[in-house]
């Protein structure tokens, strides 16, 4: 499906996109919040369809303010109803999910009604068009990767604490709710980058998958972070490469694909290794 | 008759969706739903290359065992070490994917297309009609809905009882004797023909919406199981006919339309029951 050109750009695209969900999967496998990824995705339809009414234009900048808004108000709106009711998170981001993107589409139909609206289409939202990325995109999404993975690598220390004790975190002196504010932001900041090339419902894979492949081979919180954007990397440039190779395959899907084989390839050999070791120690006995 | 038949099928199915989203959410389960919703589309796209055919019935089976092989999945991945909630996103995301690139390559001239399976095709409902019984013409989805409703209700209201000890106490139901995880697959069965049905009729999107808000709107007036359900297929068909107003009157979609009068319900209950508290 992509045009020979453009493949550098859009392989060097998926492959930082890659690295970045890669390591803000492993913040939010640890926060025990891989779903929250999927719903907040969904919930940044609405903001950019909105922003996109107010502009006129597609602009990536515009877009970007609007999917962030939906997406902070859809986890707030998910913590309000948590902690304010008798309902449990996981029905709570299955309510705000399925409004925020029902208003997103409501909102698309308009737009797409109004005269000067159709070149909106809606399935380039939701399954991404990776075909479509353009150098400003690639450069973007390559300086935001560096920003963030070396913002998380520099403070290790404190994501450590935020993420497995912020009880402990809180008393040794962290701000633990600055911590929350910049860690939504980032996975935020992820999924409205990521959104353009694989799609909103992808996405969520991208930011699920990594780290729980990574979390057969590592044992410590560096070791889950390098090794999962190495594995969201790679997925990337393997999926677009293969979705270069044919005609109709799709390049969002076949990238989750291939994460996900790496995933069910590491649960294998895990299962093999501990097989493995079982038979030494019989064999030692 | 167009109208008629458009309210008939978007009431059934949500009166369908939201009486067995009870259930959904008491288990604590609500996220199946959005994963077997997307899921069944593997199914129906397997069922459509073997039986190469867009009937109900190969559809029917197709979804229903997708949806149970997800259910199965993630519990097998949910024993090898992976939370709870990354098992389901690995396992959707990726049948899903599967299903999108199948689409993509294999189909690429039929019915199923990839908008179609989030917003569905709500306006076509009244012109696939089919014959029942030789008796009189009905719309494909009409009956479909209506088979998986007699199914959903005689084991939902025949098994009402046990469904409601594993429901509150799991433990309990497994000391006397209960068979919890049969029942699981069971209900993940019964989930996944509903998704079945009301996603031939509606989209994804108002199906996920279905299951899980109005059974939460209902569940924040009552802390009784039968109560709660009468409320819950009460704002879910009350939605329905809303949504469909509405979205005639605006020109716009109907299922995502219907899906945010539930989101709008529940805010309702939301805010008022809060009040209700503080007073």
């Amino acid at each position: 499906m992509l045009m020979l050109s453009n493949i550098h750009w859009v392989l060097l695209c998926t492959i930082a996109l890659g690295a970045l969900s890669g390591t803000v999967s492993a913040l939010t496998y640890w926060k025990n919040q891989s779903l929250m990824s999927d719903a907040l995705s969904h919930a940044v339809l609405p903001g950019v369809v909105i922003s996109y009414m107010l502009s006129g234009i597609k602009q990536t900048t515009f877009m970007f303010i609007g999917a962030a808004i939906s997406a902070l108000l859809a986890s707030y709106f998910i913590t309000a109803i948590t902690k304010h009711s008798k309902l449990k998170a996981d029905t709570a981001m299955g309510i705000v999910l399925a409004t925020f993107f029902s208003l997103g589409l409501v909102l698309l139909t308009v737009v797409n009604n109004m005269p000067n609206g159709q070149q909106s289409g809606i399935s380039s939202f939701i399954y991404g068009q990776a075909a479509t990325l353009l150098k400003q995109d690639m450069q973007l999404t390559i300086m935001l990767a560096i920003i963030v993975i070396s913002l998380i690598l520099f403070s290790l220390k404190q994501w450590r604490l935020f993420l497995f004790d912020p009880h402990y975190a809180r008393l040794q002196g962290l701000n633990v709710n600055r911590f929350e504010r910049l860690y939504l932001f980032i996975v935020v900041l992820t999924i409205v980058i990521g959104i353009k090339a694989v799609g909103i419902i992808l996405m969520a894979a991208l930011l699920i998958i990594p780290a729980a492949a990574s979390k057969y081979w590592s044992t410590t919180l560096a070791q889950t972070i390098m090794l999962s954007s190495l594995i969201g990397a790679s997925s990337s440039a393997i999926g677009t490469w293969i979705s270069t190779q044919g005609h109709f395959i799709p390049t969002g899907p076949m990238i989750v694909i291939m994460a996900s084989s790496m995933f069910t390839l590491s649960l294998i050999s895990a299962k093999c290794k501990a097989w493995l070791s079982r038979i030494n120690l019989k064999g030692l006995s | 008759m167009y109208f008629t038949w458009l309210i008939i099928a978007a009431i059934l199915v949500a009166i369908l969706c939201s009486f067995i989203g009870c259930f959904l959410i008491l288990r604590k389960q609500a996220l199946m739903a959005d994963a077997i919703s997307h899921t069944i589309l593997l199914g129906i796209v397997l069922a459509f290359l073997v039986s190469s055919s867009l009937d109900g019935l190969p559809m029917l089976i197709g979804g229903s065992m997708a949806g149970v092989f997800t259910a199965a999945l993630t519990e097998w991945i949910r024993h090898r070490g992976i939370k709870n909630d990354a098992a389901i996103g690995i396992v959707f995301t990726t049948l899903f994917a599967i299903a999108v690139v199948i689409i993509s390559v294999k189909t690429s001239h039929v019915h199923i297309d990839v908008n179609h399976t989030i917003m569905g095709e709500m306006a076509f409902i009244p012109w696939e009609l089919v014959s029942v019984f030789g008796l009189f013409e009905a719309p494909r989805a009409v009956v479909l809905l209506v088979i998986a409703a007699i199914v959903v209700f005689i084991i939902c209201l025949g098994l009402y009882e046990r469904w409601k000890v594993i429901m509150f106490d799991e433990q309990y139901a497994r000391v006397i004797g209960i068979n919890t995880s049969g029942y699981n697959y069971l209900f993940m069965l019964l989930l996944s023909l509903v998704a079945v049905a009301a996603f031939d009729a509606v989209g994804s999107i108002l199906v996920i919406a279905l299951l899980v808000t109005p059974a939460a709107a209902a569940y924040l007036w009552t802390n009784k199981l039968s109560v709660m359900l009468i409320l819950s297929t009460i704002i879910g068909a009350c939605s329905a006919l809303i949504g469909l107003l509405l979205a005639w009157q605006w020109d716009t979609t109907m299922a995502g339309m219907i899906a945010l009068v539930t989101g709008i319900i529940f805010t309702v209950s939301f805010v008022l029951n809060k009040f209700r508290r503080i007073a």
